[in-house]
């Protein structure tokens, strides 16, 4: 095998792999931001919830987590429009995003509130707080803290998963990726870089959310719990 | 070509794909088990250089998106002078995506094992490939279970990553009636169907043996 | 004929200095008592004894096998020598006789019947014989003990390690260990244990062992050193115990 890496070819599509760098990005901010809030709120809201709720809520995350990503893009962008509703690729990859990591959010927020124990509720009664005090102060928070570190995971799985996207044509990095291959056929050096690109930034959001856990939970919560190791999503 | 409907023979064709992606996660489970089984031993070695190998090489796949995984095994495959089918490209990309993520939920199973049956079983004299054999694995099987069916789950999934090279397997076979038909939203509700039909019962699996696990360990 | 020496053992944990210096000699048929305060070293030279720790100066032989062979010398000891845990440890996805015929068969290539016939013989010994096919989770915390000691036994050891084999034990589950570790000793199996049961070692032990700040503080024969402690920490430590 005699081939010539040349990684000088990719020089002059510099703005193009920029340009997917930062989309990845700002996609990729907005769905942790919109569905990690999402998930906290449909998990309390299951928690406090009766039957009917608690099954809607159900319904949509099982549907989420047992259906590709993928897929769901496809629906998103393919299938919404065919009923009415017409979006770009952007906002349809946007959409997706926060669709699926809303599913896992919630699922794996409540874990955490199911792990908070009865007799910590009690005591927020007993001290007299509002319902929406427990709620807040003894119960999500907490939650959150104890399962942190099994949100971050989801949250880089998610930046990662991101590059599915390019099959919509949205424009992030692993679209890039591809305009730049499909110009210069130097398809090797592109992918290698794409891919030193991503894991990168997959370090670079890791250690930015550890420092973030730091900073909300303390030390506890940046630890990897062996209770969180099974979430690996698509 | 003429405009067809989604109906009874589209749908057929859909199953068809659906065995296509089943074969592609056992593949994957096969193959990236067996890598993943060796990397999670030497993971869990008492050799530095073994350690921090098998570390990286888990960090890396769980650093990088299944796509590009798949687009070097692709690019990479034909560079080295393979003409090789889409299948082995998917299989060989899927494999090594599984043996990442495998590798360190088997490393967490085998550490899970007490360090005692360690101590135990040395004490027998038996030899560490026996402490394995006999002590140790037994064990972290039985724990290993739930979150390996859970990451089953996972697996089929992301097969349909498969179709971007265009390997014909369940989501391509969508985009591909769907090119025919024009009816996006019936085509990929089915498709998205079919992949719960064989996800969901998996991840019921895995809840079922994670309670089981825990019924048992504390009797 | 002297089945254990140790001699001059040095070990440390990083720093700290656990064993400094520590020489003993244990006839065959003989019961030593290791007694004193926990982090005094006494479970640490037992765990040098069958190498589960690494000494660090010094010398131990043991059952005619000296500590710091290659890995294969180790485990040829290790079929000689016996030891047994404060946390039983037995292997939970296997059933008692299983356990137990492990060792014999890999390590010995004992045939599986006389494998079998060994089980059954340990498991009369330790008084467990109807819970052949009992799994771990099953038996009680004395009776899985009585276990471990067996799973020892079936590999035929020449010398016994017990680490505070009942400082786990309700006092009632304590008392049928210590019935079955009596009877070892009575039956001329030199036995070498940790212990905090000062009433069994004064009874049982045919020497005791005081070891404070990781050195012999006190050592004689039971009877006297229990009667008559000659130091004051040893002196304290009696007492201590008997309130």
């Amino acid at each position: 095998m005699s081939y010539t890496f040349q990684f000088g070819a990719l020089l002059p599509y510099k703005a193009d792999i920029l340009a997917g760098i930062w989309l990845t990005l700002k996609l990729s901010f907005i769905s942790i931001l919109l569905g990690g809030l999402a998930g906290a709120v449909l998990a309390s809201l299951r928690s406090t919830s009766g039957r009917a709720v608690r099954l809607v809520i159900d319904a949509y995350v099982e549907i989420i987590r047992n259906t590709p990503f993928l897929v769901q893009l496809f629906i998103v962008y393919f299938g919404l429009p065919g009923l009415g509703f017409r979006v770009g690729a952007d906002t349809a990859a946007l959409i997706g995003m926060t669709i699926n990591l809303t599913a896992y959010s919630t699922e794996i927020i409540r874990a955490g509130i199911e792990a908070i124990h009865k007799s910590q509720i009690e005591a927020g009664e007993a001290l007299g707080f509002t319902r929406f005090q427990i709620l807040r102060h003894v119960i999500i928070v907490p939650a959150v803290g104890k399962v942190y570190p099994a949100l971050c995971s989801q949250f880089v799985l998610m930046m990662l998963a991101s590059s599915i996207c390019s099959a919509i044509s949205t424009p992030e990095l692993a679209a890039a990726a591809a305009f730049v291959e499909s110009q210069t056929y130097r398809s090797f050096e592109v992918y290698i870089l794409v891919t030193l690109i991503y894991l990168t930034l997959a370090l670079v959001l890791r250690g930015a959310l550890a420092l973030l856990g730091l900073w909300l939970f303390g030390r506890r919560a940046v630890r990897r719990p062996l209770a969180a190791m099974p979430e690996v999503s698509a | 070509m003429t405009l067809r409907t989604f109906g009874f023979s589209e749908f057929g064709f859909l199953l068809q794909a659906l065995q296509w992606t089943v074969l592609l996660t056992v593949i994957a489970l096969i193959f990236g088990g067996a890598l993943g089984f060796v990397v999670a031993l030497a993971r869990t070695s008492r050799s530095n250089a073994l350690r921090l190998a098998a570390a990286t090489y888990i960090q890396l796949i769980q650093g990088i998106p299944v796509l590009m995984i798949l687009f070097l095994s692709y690019y990479g495959l034909s560079l080295a002078g393979f003409e090789l089918p889409p299948l082995f490209a998917a299989g060989a990309s899927m494999a090594i995506y599984a043996s990442g993520y495998l590798a360190e939920i088997w490393r967490g199973c085998i550490q899970a094992v007490p360090k005692q049956q360690w101590e135990a079983s040395e004490s027998l004299a038996l030899s560490p490939l026996q402490q394995y054999r006999y002590v140790i694995l037994p064990q972290a099987i039985r724990i290993s279970l739930p979150p390996t069916v859970g990451f089953a789950v996972q697996v089929v999934k992301n097969t349909s990553v498969t179709s971007i090279i265009g390997f014909v397997e369940l989501a391509r076979a969508g985009t591909l009636i769907n090119n025919a038909t024009f009816q996006p939203f019936r085509v990929f509700v089915a498709v998205a169907i079919l992949y719960f039909v064989v996800c969901y019962p998996l991840s019921q699996l895995s809840r079922v043996l994670e309670k089981r696990l825990h019924v048992g360990s504390s009797r | 004929m002297s089945e254990v020496v140790v001699e001059n053992v040095h070990k440390s944990f990083g720093a700290l200095e656990v064993l400094k210096g520590v020489s003993l000699t244990v006839g065959r048929g003989e019961v030593f008592a290791l007694i004193g305060r926990s982090g005094s070293g006494k479970s640490t030279l037992l765990r040098c004894m069958n190498g589960l720790e690494k000494i660090n100066s010094g010398r131990i032989e043991i059952a005619g096998h000296v500590l710091g062979g290659d890995a294969k010398a180790l485990r040829s000891l290790r079929t000689d020598v016996g030891i047994v845990f404060q946390s039983y440890n037995l292997f939970p996805h296997l059933s008692v006789g299983e356990n137990i015929m492990l060792a014999p068969r890999i390590v010995k290539g004992v045939p599986r019947a006389e494998a079998l016939g060994i089980a059954r013989e340990v498991l009369q010994l330790v008084g467990l014989s109807e819970k052949i096919d009992a799994y771990p989770d099953q038996l009680s915390g004395g009776q899985q003990q009585r276990v471990a000691i067996a799973r020892s036994l079936a590999m035929r050891p020449k010398v016994m390690l017990f680490d505070e084999v009942t400082s786990a034990l309700d006092p009632e589950l304590t008392e049928e260990v210590l019935l079955v570790m009596e009877r070892l000793a009575r039956d001329g199996m030199t036995m070498i244990l940790v212990t905090h049961e000062m009433g069994f070692a004064r009874r049982v032990a045919t020497q005791t062992i005081f070891m404070h700040k990781g050195t012999i503080w006190e050592a004689g024969p039971s009877g006297p050193l229990f009667a008559d402690p000659r130091t004051p920490e040893l002196r304290q430590f009696v007492k201590a115990d008997v309130k």
